[in-house]
């Protein structure tokens, strides 16, 4: 078999031995035990062992003979009003409440395509506030304030 | 007779007003989110996960199964009409089913998938209600030792059905079982891997796991490159299939429901399997071979009705053993466990109308479909004009509503954000994502199991080759793994997995 290198192989890899070293070295400050009572340790040691080992195999594999994966164009702009988004609405939906956070984030995720017109994305924003405050609030009697503390309600 | 009479049992739950109501919500968001590429049914299901937590534990079911086997139906619809499956087990029903579209003849096609997916659909409840109980007696013999072995199976078997490389597929497993171990220690109550918040003491959510790998990574995907969808959808006429067509389909479903119903039981996407197994057999036996890719309708027939069958025999595993296999079956095991309900052997004896409801809703969501299916495929149609710049964000603001309603805890939140993004790194590198979702759900069982087994034997690990139910299945774990690894069956798997892009 020719070689071929392939970097998403060995991208891949790093992040399993990453992860996997990650939660052995954290698993070595809990109590391990014995094989007749396991402490909390050793069964992620175990597992995130295995994890880094495989990790290591893709990572040589992926430096002899890798996997013809195209890894393709990161679309930036989707990943961060995407992210941005998400997080907006995790810190504020309890300050802010369910109709002002709902919009802001339904807002900010229009932005994160590229073909986006402001009229577009202000009627996406209308339409999806709305609805997802008559299913959730109205509808399925979620129990979130519409208007937040912060807003002085 | 038994079997007669608790099927009654189950058909007057199932008909309870409330049931056929959820039901018929369940198949008809199903059938919308097969229909629909860019949205699948594990992202869905993970989304309305929360809201079916204040349903009775059957309704919730009921609902959430629906959505599963809807979308199966769904999934052929855009497969025929533009060529885009909008479910992975469809994508061979667009190899024939579009090519009979473009001759004209989308009507046949669509009334062929459904009449297979019926009969399938039907045959395979059947098999469920049959095969279960004896299944569940099997296991309720079952102890620590042989329920470690049976989930590490299990795990290992999903991974042949994985496209892609099996080491990766094993490593996404791994790493689910391992992420699966955030939070406290079942034995001792020590927290692990917490990072001092009291947000993360109870774990990660199943479900910001399922809505950021399924959800948020593949709406990053879809993004990736934008271009109008083609809006060019063939006009649906004539949706009776003529006498011939209805002589060459009878052999083709028939074959395709015994397939998928005996392929569905195994974990890890059965019904991908079983729908491209059946256009391989069509095509062998058929004596007009040439004619497939050309607009077959044997190679409609077939691959539905296959997928349908498995998409029902799925839920044998889940029922009598407590095993998923399928993500969405992940998140149901979820809702058992949100209700009070262990999934296992014990469902059967222990909540009888859940058990036979569940099954007897199975044959009412297949009646549902076809009616929503064959004279409301207009409606379906129009839906596949939505510009996906209204369907992405809304996608993302009902993930992140539906999350967050989980427990009110902005953590959950934040955990779609990391899984989205370290699901769509890992998706672009070869990943697949399914393995690690049920790595992550099956985790918590496999150390339970294993550390309760070891403390039964004294701390012996022996215990697991010498109880001989043990021994076998870890003897089947090995040659899956094995099988898994073998060049032969690794580049028959390739050929079969390309044929889908």
């Amino acid at each position: 078999m020719e070689r071929r290198r392939s970097l998403p192989d060995v991208l891949a890899g790093a992040i399993f031995v990453l992860i996997g070293g990650a939660f052995v070295v954290g698993s070595l400050g809990y109590e391990l035990g014995t094989p007749l009572r396991m402490g909390p340790g050793a069964f992620p040691l175990l597992v995130g062992a295995i994890v880094a080992v495989l990790g290591l195999a893709i990572v040589v594999k992926g430096l002899i003979a890798g996997e013809v994966v195209a890894f393709g164009p990161i679309p930036w702009r989707a990943v961060v009003f995407v992210v941005l988004a998400l997080l907006f609405f995790g810190f504020t939906v309890r300050g802010l409440g369910f109709v002002p956070t709902s919009a802001v984030t339904a807002l900010l995720t229009t932005l994160a395509s590229s073909r986006v017109r402001p009229l577009m994305a202000v009627a996406v924003t209308a339409g999806l506030t709305v609805a997802s405050t008559l299913i959730f609030v109205v509808g399925l009697q979620l129990r979130i304030p519409l208007w937040g503390p912060w807003l002085g309600f | 007779m038994e079997l007669l009479d608790n099927l009654a049992l189950g058909f007057s739950t199932a008909l309870l007003v409330q049931n056929v109501l959820y039901c018929f919500v369940g198949v008809l968001l199903g059938t919308a989110v097969g229909v629909l590429p860019g949205i699948g049914p594990t992202a869905t299901v993970a989304m309305l996960l929360p809201i079916t937590f204040s349903f009775e534990p059957v309704t919730a079911l009921i609902m959430l199964a629906g959505i599963y086997y809807g979308a199966q139906y769904g999934g052929s619809t855009t497969a025929i009409l533009i060529n885009l499956p909008g479910e992975s087990s469809a994508a061979v029903t667009a190899l024939d089913g579009h090519e009979m579209a473009r001759h004209g003849r989308a009507g046949a096609a669509l009334a062929t998938a459904a009449v297979g997916s019926f009969i399938a659909g039907t045959v395979a409840t059947v098999v469920l209600a049959v095969a279960a109980p004896p299944l569940a007696r099997v296991a309720l013999k079952f102890g620590p030792a042989e329920y470690f072995s049976l989930v590490l199976l299990g795990l290992i078997v999903s991974i042949a059905l994985a496209r892609g490389s099996a080491l990766k597929a094993l490593a996404m497993i791994a790493l689910g079982v391992l992420l699966g171990t955030v939070g406290q220690d079942i034995y001792t109550g020590t927290p692990r891997f917490v990072f001092d918040q009291r947000e993360l003491y109870g774990g990660i959510d199943f479900v910001s796991v399922a809505v950021g790998m399924f959800g948020v990574a593949e709406i990053l995907r879809n993004l990736e490159n934008e271009q109008t969808r083609t809006a060019i959808v063939s006009k649906v006429k004539n949706l009776w299939p003529t006498r011939e067509d209805r002589r060459r389909i009878v052999g083709p479903i028939l074959r395709g429901t015994g397939l998928g119903a005996a392929l569905g039981v195994l974990p890890g996407g059965g019904h991908v399997l079983a729908s491209f197994t059946s256009y391989a057999v069509e095509k062998r036996i058929s004596k007009r071979p040439q004619e497939f890719g050309r607009g077959a309708i044997e190679g409609v027939a077939g691959p539905e009705s296959a997928n349908n069958a498995a998409a029902q025999t799925s839920f044998i595993p889940l029922l009598t053993l407590g095993l998923p296999a399928h993500p969405v079956m992940a998140l149901m095991v979820g809702a058992f466990i949100v209700h009070g309900i262990t999934p296992g052997p014990n469902v059967i004896t222990d909540e009888p109308a859940l058990f036979w409801g569940l099954i007897a809703s199975m044959w009412i969501g297949n009646v549902l479909l076809v009616l929503l299916n064959l004279p409301l495929i207009g409606v379906w149609v129009r839906m596949l004009r939505i510009p996906y710049q209204v369907l992405f964000p809304m996608i993302i603001l009902f993930a992140a509503i539906g999350t967050y309603s989980l427990g009110f805890n902005a953590y959950d939140v934040y955990a779609i954000v990391f899984f989205g993004l370290l699901g769509y790194v890992l998706i672009k590198c070869g990943c697949e994502p399914a393995p690690l979702l049920l790595g992550f759900v099956l985790g918590p069982l496999l150390e339970e199991n294993m550390r309760r087994a070891l403390i039964i034997s004294r701390g012996d690990p022996s215990v697991f080759l010498t109880r001989p139910i043990s021994a076998v299945l870890l003897a089947l774990a090995v040659a899956a793994l094995v099988a898994a690894a073998l060049p032969t069956i690794r580049r028959r798997r390739e050929v079969m997995f390309t044929e889908e892009d």
